[in-house]
């Protein structure tokens, strides 16, 4: 495996050791190993059904939505085994999600992104406003929807919808941000937008960003694992993945575009 | 030269065909039906109602005069106390059902699991079914006794004990269409929400019952138009005695009760049957009101 040499002497943020994961019987991720340090995107690429989503669900325990879903390993985020996480909502809080298909809950846009910080107490309006125009502006999304605030967020265009969705997952001050493939419903322009404010929030946050599009992985992550059928082939510095500097010669085949 | 026109061979008429055309004048006739015999009660009802109205009915002693006095040698037609009774029965039935059954509904749908969930509708189900008759019952034999001894009033038949078992009667119903409304909500907007890290309550509170607030404010409606046409158990626990209410330890008499109880002693035809038949018209116009309302609701493109 790869070892990035450079990063060897930070606490990684995330720190995964032996993380399988299951469905009842059915192991559908296995033996995955890797530190993310902050300040960095970390790509995940690989093909359908190899694991991609089920491993981000781990991260921030939404394996609790579906009960048959378990994993074994060590997932430490934050300094803390995430097992170990007395306040589960808490660990939620401090990891934002991006689903693959935009979910605006069934409120305006300024409430879909005022929400979070209402939950967590604020209350002032001014603070809240202020809150939601600079997660709007950093979703690059603002500028579009800034005289219609009030209008239900499920009547934006699914790429402004999506964009609202990250801005939503940033209102809860995320330490880490996972994302899905999120341009599966989302047009090429807007997909260079929210790849330029995810290269921004890089130095906010820690960038987990699943993703089927290898190029896209190529633009964004520092580094960047291959899962494959529900194994995890290895993980490394992008740029060595596109130079064919790698281990397996499945993660060649798969990033030249030649794989089933 | 022009071109040889194609002959089109595809188009024939297969069995598929011919079936779904059957089934449709099958179903039309099913749903006609159905409609047909709805206007059919609709027109029996006002003939006889609308006899009274027109001929004998004094609007501002009918709604004004608590004094329903159809057998008297100077019969009076006053039906305030009894639409005083079923409103007071009726409104103490809703404040009495829409906590149990709202909770109920939250508690099934967003918190219970697996067995327990499946447990609990069936149990709801049941409750549903209870026949009015065994809540009247109930009314009687214990909620009466237990009135009179708790509050130490001389009879336990009054409001009170009409509106809880009538609210006891409505919750099961409220609480499956509640929990409905609440199924609807998808799943993906409380996924979202609580990947926000946002708590199971403020999950519910926040999102879930928002979203829902138009079907359940619809089964808050559909179980007051319940409550509004119960009969047999508010006829056994209301106490059945003409009076304006100004208590809710009165007994009162509903106006359900008073044509389940009158009609059979009428002669038909006779002034009193069709005043009954008044009544009759104002259930039916409330409660059209009521359904009309609920429907209106859910289907209501009122966000924001
Ligand atoms: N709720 C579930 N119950 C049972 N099996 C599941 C469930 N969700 C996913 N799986 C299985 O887990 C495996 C991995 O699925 P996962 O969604 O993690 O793949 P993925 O890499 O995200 O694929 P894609 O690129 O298509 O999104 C698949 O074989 C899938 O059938
Ligand atoms: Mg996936």
């Amino acid at each position: 495996m790869v070892e990035s040499n450079e990063k060897s002497d930070k606490t990684p943020k995330l720190s995964i050791k032996d993380l399988s994961i299951f469905y009842g019987k059915e192991k559908v991720l296995s033996n995955v190993s890797f530190d993310i340090f902050e300040n960095e995107i970390f790509g995940i690429i690989g093909p359908a059904n190899s694991g991609k989503t089920s491993f981000l669900r781990i991260l921030n325990r939404m394996d609790t939505f579906v009960p048959e879903m378990r994993f074994e390993g060590e997932v430490v985020f934050d300094g803390k085994n995430i097992m170990e996480w007395r306040n589960l909502y808490a660990l939620r809080r401090s990891i934002g999600v991006v689903f693959p298909l935009p979910v605006g809950l069934p409120m305006s846009i300024y409430e879909n992104v005022a929400l979070s910080p209402r939950l967590r107490g604020i209350r002032s309006k001014g603070e809240l406003d202020s809150i939601v125009e600079r997660c709007l502006r950093r979703a690059a999304l603002w500028d579009e929807v800034k005289d219609r605030l009030n209008v239900l967020g499920s009547l934006l265009s699914g790429g402004q919808q999506q964009r609202l969705t990250i801005a939503r997952a940033l209102s809860q001050e995320p330490k880490m941000l996972l994302l899905d493939e999120f341009s599966i419903a989302v047009d090429p322009v807007t997909t260079m937008k929210i790849e330029d404010a995810l290269k921004d929030l890089r130095n906010e946050m820690t960038i987990i960003l699943v993703t089927n599009l290898v190029q896209q992985a190529r633009r964004l992550a520092n580094r960047t694992a291959f899962f494959l059928m529900g194994e995890f082939i290895e993980e490394g510095n992008t740029e060595d993945f596109f130079t064919g500097n790698v281990q397996d010669p499945r993660t060649r085949q798969y990033v030249q575009g030649r794989f089933g | 030269m022009t071109p040889k026109p194609l002959k089109n061979t595809s188009d024939t008429l297969d069995f598929a065909w011919y079936l779904d055309k059957a089934v449709e004048k099958l179903v039309f006739l099913g749903g006609i039906s159905g409609i047909i015999f709805i206007v059919g009660i609709f027109i029996f009802v006002f003939k006889e109602g609308l006899g009274f109205i027109i001929a004998n009915m004094d609007i501002a002693e009918f709604f004004g005069n608590p004094a329903w006095r159809p057998t008297s040698d100077e019969p009076t037609y006053g039906a305030l106390a009894l639409i005083a009774g079923t409103a007071s029965v009726t409104g103490l039935a809703v404040l009495t059902a829409v906590p149990f059954s709202i909770g109920s509904a939250i508690y099934i749908s967003e918190f219970s699991t697996g067995r327990t969930q499946e447990f609990l509708k069936i149990l709801i189900e049941l409750l549903a079914a209870i026949p009015s008759v065994v809540w009247g019952f109930i009314g009687l034999s214990i909620m009466n006794p237990l009135i009179i001894d708790l509050f130490n009033v001389p009879i336990g038949l009054n409001v009170l004990n009409a509106g809880v078992i009538l609210g006891l009667m409505a919750a099961p119903i409220m609480t499956t269409i509640a929990e409905d409304a609440l199924k609807a909500v998808p799943d993906q907007y409380r996924e979202a929400a609580e990947a926000l890290g946002a708590t199971k309550w403020q999950v519910t509170f926040n999102v879930v019952l928002p979203a829902a607030k138009k079907g359940l404010m619809s089964a808050v409606l559909l179980g007051v138009g319940r409550g509004f046409g119960e009969t047999m158990a508010v006829l056994m626990a209301s106490g059945h005695s003409i009076h304006l209410p100004t208590s809710p330890f009165d007994s009162v008499r509903a106006l359900t009760a008073t044509i389940a109880a009158e009609l059979g002693e009428t002669a038909i035809g006779s002034e009193h049957y069709r005043a009954l038949f008044t009544l009759g018209i104002l259930l039916f116009i409330v409660t059209f009101f009521i359904n009309l309302t609920a429907d209106i609701i859910v289907r209501g493109k009122g966000d924001r």
